[in-house]
């Protein structure tokens, strides 16, 4: 429980820190000169309480996390009715999963019914929390900490080079390094290819003009499945990152206040 | 700062949807008490599809991209499907001026349409054939159906096996009643003596061994609609 004045604390602190902080590393305040006729200040004990993320976002975050879960599943239990890519009698698509079944705790709905209907029911929520973060990120300018553009491939690369420990120093960052910025673009543009090629597959004939632009139903159906495994890697390595580099983040996530190494204002 | 209540309710409730949603995952539940909702959204993407979408002509194909019709499935509910009644013939009533019965030759009389086209099974396969019959709508046209008729229901001599159409999808013009497939007469696989057929809507809404075509003014089930399939199906 946060208290009503440890809030306003926090945030007269993290006025400081963004402003102190452009650009300028990882650590908050950090090298920043002693004032002069002043001792030199001990290193803060404890790092100061920032807000980091909207309720929105969070909210967005893990409404997400379930219903990715929930469309996953249910789309697995769908799978198994015709568990290959290409027109019926083949030749099929190559799937490391081709006429294979997933195992009873992977699927949602119980039979072919009853994962259509949750694959359904589950998709529009999943579209609503795709737009609402959408509408969120540009009317609020945070679009700006979190899209990757041109500028980002240089400094993507140097803290590929931090990553690899071909860098001594980790590269001056704002609220996130241009990796993350890769990888958080990346995932939005995923999900909107996971809806479109879901459509594609829900009405081939009514939508033909988007069933064609994936290259037809067969591979429509093709690109869908490949989104869930793209999902499922980047989820490992997000979850993984979270706690080997920035475990304070998970609270950011939860409660949006954060109390860790990396600034949280661009 | 406003916003913690807010976020703290919104999280509880969704670690309860995720915990939920897992669970669920977890024993390959069917929705249990959640079934009504699930009913529910799928009834609602009904209304949607139904409204919202437009009726184009579905993309045909050279006769050459037809799937080999070994690799071609049929299903049916009998195994195997009784012997057609040498009287057969189409019984076509319910909520029209002038009922009729319909014989195969009858049907071969008016308009015909033929088309290659691609078939999209719920299951998610997919194949390609070539159907001829009379178009739906010349139906429309014989029996006159009355302004209360807001729905169809198709019967079966394949175990009870029926669906209920709309008739906004019966009168879309690649909407037939088959009787002829990649240029031969239907064989039983496929339905003979009768079967609809429409590139505009999943296979199982396309009624194989027709016996007879209702005009109603209540929405009919079917089949596998009322065992928990989307009811319009169309694609």
């Amino acid at each position: 429980m946060t208290e009503p004045h440890a809030e306003t604390a926090a945030e007269t602190v993290s006025e400081t820190v963004s402003e102190d902080n452009d650009e300028s590393g990882p650590g908050p305040a950090e090298e920043a000169p002693p004032a002069p006729a002043e001792p030199v200040a001990a290193p803060p004990t404890r790092r100061p309480l920032v807000k980091r993320h909207h309720w929105i976002v969070r909210a967005a975050h893990w409404a997400n996390a379930a219903l990715l879960v929930g469309m996953i599943a249910s789309g697995l239990q769908i799978y198994q009715a015709f568990p290959h890519f290409g027109l019926r009698g083949g030749p099929y698509y190559l799937n490391y999963w081709d006429g294979k079944y997933f195992p009873n705790w992977a699927r949602l709905g119980g039979w072919l019914a009853g994962g259509l209907n949750w694959h359904f029911a589950l998709a529009w929520p999943f579209v609503l929390t795709g737009l609402v973060y959408l509408i969120y990120l540009l009317a609020s300018g945070e679009w700006r900490s979190l899209l990757f553009r041109p500028r980002d491939v240089p400094r993507a690369w140097q803290m590929q080079l931090y990553y690899l420990r071909l860098r001594k120093e980790h590269p001056p960052q704002g609220k996130h390094n241009a990796l993350q910025k890769a990888a958080y673009t990346f995932i939005f543009v995923l999900g909107s290819l996971s809806v479109l090629t879901g459509f594609a597959v829900y009405k081939p004939v009514q939508l033909s003009w988007l069933t064609a632009l994936f290259g037809g139903y067969e591979l429509a159906r093709y690109w869908h499945f490949w989104a869930v495994w793209i999902f499922v890697a980047f989820t490992l390595v997000h979850v993984a990152l979270v706690f080997l580099v920035d475990p304070a983040s998970l609270r950011a996530m939860i409660t949006g206040w954060y109390r860790g190494r990396f600034p949280s204002h661009d | 700062m406003t916003d913690h209540p807010f976020s703290r309710r919104d999280l509880l409730r969704l670690g309860l949807t995720a915990g939920a949603a897992s669970l669920a995952g977890a024993c390959g539940w069917q929705g249990g008490p959640l079934q009504p909702f699930l009913r529910g959204a799928s009834h609602l993407n009904d209304l949607v599809g139904e409204g919202l979408t437009s009726y184009g002509l579905a993309p045909q194909y050279p006769a050459s991209a037809r799937t080999a019709e070994k690799d071609f499935p049929g299903y049916s509910r009998s195994h195997p499907v009784p012997p057609v009644d040498p009287a057969w013939a189409l019984e076509v009533g319910g909520l029209v001026r002038t009922p009729m019965r319909l014989t195969v030759e009858m049907l071969k009389a008016l308009p015909r349409v033929t088309y290659t086209v691609k078939h999209h099974c719920v299951e998610g396969w997919s194949a390609i054939g070539t159907w001829t019959g009379a178009p739906l709508s010349s139906v429309f046209s014989l029996v006159a159906p009355t302004a209360e008729a807001k729905f169809l229901r198709f019967d079966t001599f394949d175990s009870g096996y029926f669906n209920g159409w709309d008739l906004k999808s019966a009168l879309h013009p690649q909407t037939i009643l088959a009787y002829a497939f990649n240029d031969r007469d239907l064989t039983q696989k496929h339905g003979a003596p009768l079967r609809l057929y429409s590139p505009i809507k999943l296979g199982y809404k396309l009624t194989k061994y027709l016996t007879k075509m209702t005009f109603t003014a209540e929405r009919a089930g079917g089949y596998w609609e009322d065992r928990g399939y989307p009811w319009l199906g169309g694609v």
